[in-house]
């Protein structure tokens, strides 16, 4: 109990002070909101009483601090502006837009958990060989290269030569909204979904085979193999629970990565998707959107980090309070030996 | 720096079997010569394409029609795969992608020097303030930290450039306000870890100054960490830079910018006009590389733990 409201006390903080930041960084803006608003042409055509209402209107003389009390006090209320490029209320562009992206980050959240674990793993058993290398190799190179060019090979080589793919969105175009299967989403999802997997896979495969060479290199490991187990029993019986447990850690803290790469990438195959929205609200001097863009990727993050907290407590036994913890014997005859 | 072994070190550690060196191995330990070597070609490397690009795009030099060669057009040459005249090829006004390419890299290189410059600097402060700075100030800082980390680097990248607008200042004061903190972490924890230390204790003891402490004792510790981060937050820099100006937020579109170029490939690619991505982007790749590479045999040279990787 004590620990979730540690968590709450410490969202709220982080949430008050993203929305400050973002907001002072959305107002230092040198664009001159009246223009932005209304557009050039109004703006020209504008009688000077008229822009000096519109100033008032946006607050253009009020101070800082106070503008925030404003924002702050509706936003309490769930209320977070008018998205001016989309012309929509705030939270209802950044729900359907957070669909799109929860769609495209899972996606590349799973398969690249999976892939990296799977390949730190084979990477270590093969210490020095060929597969080792070439998973090295790999991670080494993926660190230096930028998400969207990778983005760009595989839309030249899936869409462009092969044709397998399409060229972007996340359905197909002219069909009503209504007749979009399924399949027509997930054919549309798989390709920058691909992208990031690949680019997330190194971090973790790195991280697994290092933890895996550790485990390989232990006592209880050595022991296991006198009494004639195979490397896969091995694995199985302690290794994977030795590096499931950081690997997820890993992952749900690496949600940030995620996340900036699916801003790249989403511009990219033009998938309508928060990143998306960011850089259209960014060009487009839709500040509100901004604001509210960086609240959700924060609160994103911020829950990614909280998973990972919890599955730690909720999978390993010496994370939780002494009271609750089973006893030690029983821990024993389950996995055959001792992993202190 | 010559490439002695250090009499500390024997060569044969207790920890190693003396029979069955491991060949891998003792192909990197000890040679410090190699890694020296390896150092200063990719600094090399990085000082040439810098100048190349910075006297591609100099107007006195090398013009082709008035401009200099890596803003020339020559319409009757457009979209001309990549061959012996153009390697990299041309793009759909004529110019040449290899020029256009260096002319580019210098500009990243150039903003990634000055934005991971600062980031530094930024960390070695903070990181020296919440290390030394009471409680408050750490926690401060930590908090700080936290914040920053707690929001994707490109999202605040566009907030920056967002309120300070874009071009050449956006990106570099974007890129260096939000690379700062990992750094710092470092740093405080060296910091933190040396003043601890028992020969910083024992220098109390005997009298020594704060002043003192720091200089001979503190600032040796940190200073090769700091130089290694430095230098390891370059790729970094660039990358993040490349990306921001991909996205429309950077570098303006007259500027030769290897997120420029790529993000004015995009619109050719269904055309089938694949060396106009292609091949910018493995230079950026080679050039982020070769930061890396200068920056692990630096940590290598300097850093006495990392020294026998």
């Amino acid at each position: 109990m004590r620990f979730f409201a540690g968590q709450l006390f410490k969202f709220i903080m982080l949430m008050v002070a993203v929305s400050m930041v973002s907001f002072a960084l959305v107002s230092l803006s040198p664009t001159d909101p009246v223009q932005m608003n209304v557009g050039q042409v109004a703006y020209l055509n504008m009688s000077e009483a008229k822009r000096a209402q519109l100033a008032e209107y946006w607050g253009v003389n009020t101070p800082l601090w106070e503008r925030y009390a404003h924002w702050a006090s509706a936003a309490l209320h769930g209320d977070l502006g008018t998205s001016l490029r989309y012309n929509a209320p705030v939270v209802q562009v950044i729900a359907t837009r957070f669909v799109n992206s929860a769609a495209l980050m899972s996606v590349a959240w799973l398969t690249s958990g999976i892939f990296g674990l799977l390949l730190g793993i084979l990477a270590a058993v093969r210490r020095g060989g060929w597969l080792d290398r070439a998973v090295k190799a790999y991670c080494f190179l993926l660190a230096s290269v930028p998400t969207f060019w990778l983005a760009l090979l595989v839309l030249i080589v899936f869409s462009v030569w092969l044709g397998i793919f399409p060229l972007g969105f996340s359905v197909p175009i002219g069909v009503a909204p209504a007749d979009v299967t399924l399949a027509d989403t997930l054919h549309h999802l798989m390709l920058p979904a691909l992208t990031l997997s690949v680019v997330g896979v190194a971090n973790i495969a790195l991280h697994t085979r290092e933890k895996t060479i550790d485990v390989l290199e232990s006592d209880y490991v050595r022991f296991a193999r006198t009494r004639g187990e195979s490397t896969a029993t091995i694995i199985w019986r302690h290794g994977l629970r030795n590096l499931a447990l950081p690997a997820l850690t890993l992952q749900f803290a690496s949600i940030s990565e995620i996340f900036g790469g699916s801003v790249l990438v989403e511009q990219v195959f033009s998938y309508p998707g928060l990143g998306q929205a960011a850089v259209t609200a960014g060009l487009g001097g839709d500040a509100a959107l901004l604001v509210g863009i960086a609240l959700i990727s924060a609160a994103t993050v911020f829950g990614g980090n909280l998973i990972a907290n919890l599955l730690y407590r909720l999978i390993d036994p010496r994370m939780r309070p002494a009271s609750r913890r089973p006893a030690l014997n029983l821990m024993r005859r389950k996995t055959g030996a001792s992993h202190e | 720096m010559s490439p002695f072994v250090s009499p500390f070190v024997s060569p044969l550690s207790p920890s190693q079997p003396l029979l069955h060196a491991p060949r891998a191995s003792r192909a990197n330990v000890g040679n410090r010569r190699r890694t020296l070597m390896t150092f200063i070609i990719a600094a090399l490397l990085l000082v040439a394409i810098v100048v190349t690009g910075r006297l591609l795009t100099a107007p006195s030099s090398f013009e082709v029609g008035g401009l200099p060669i890596a803003t020339a057009t020559d319409f009757t040459a457009k979209n001309l795969e990549p061959g012996l005249s153009h390697p990299f090829g041309t793009d759909w006004m004529g110019r040449d992608m290899l020029a256009r390419t260096l002319a580019g890299l210098s500009t990243s290189v150039l903003v990634g020097l000055f934005a991971a410059g600062a980031s530094a600097l930024l960390a070695l402060i903070l990181g020296t303030v919440a290390a030394l700075g009471g409680r408050r100030a750490d926690a401060l800082i930590t908090w700080l930290i936290d914040l920053m980390l707690g929001i994707p680097h490109i999202v605040l990248l566009i907030l920056i450039s967002f309120a300070i607008g874009k071009g050449f200042w956006g990106v570099a004061i974007g890129v260096a306000l939000t690379h700062w903190p990992s750094l710092t972490r470092v740093i405080r924890a060296e910091i933190l870890q040396c003043r601890e230390s028992v020969f910083v204790a024992q220098a109390r003891k005997l009298g020594a100054g704060p002043f003192t402490i720091a200089r001979k004792h503190l600032f040796p510790h940190v200073f090769p960490q700091f130089l290694v981060g430095l230098v390891l937050l370059f790729p970094h820099a660039i990358l993040h830079e490349a990306s921001i100006t991909f996205l429309g937020f950077g570098l303006p579109p007259e500027q030769p910018a290897i997120g420029i170029i790529l993000s004015e490939s995009m619109t050719y690619l269904s055309a089938g006009f694949w060396w106009l991505a292609l091949f910018p982007g493995i230079a950026l790749i080679a050039t982020v590389l070769l930061f890396d590479r200068a920056g692990s045999n630096l940590r290598r040279l300097i850093d006495p733990h990392r020294s026998q990787e």
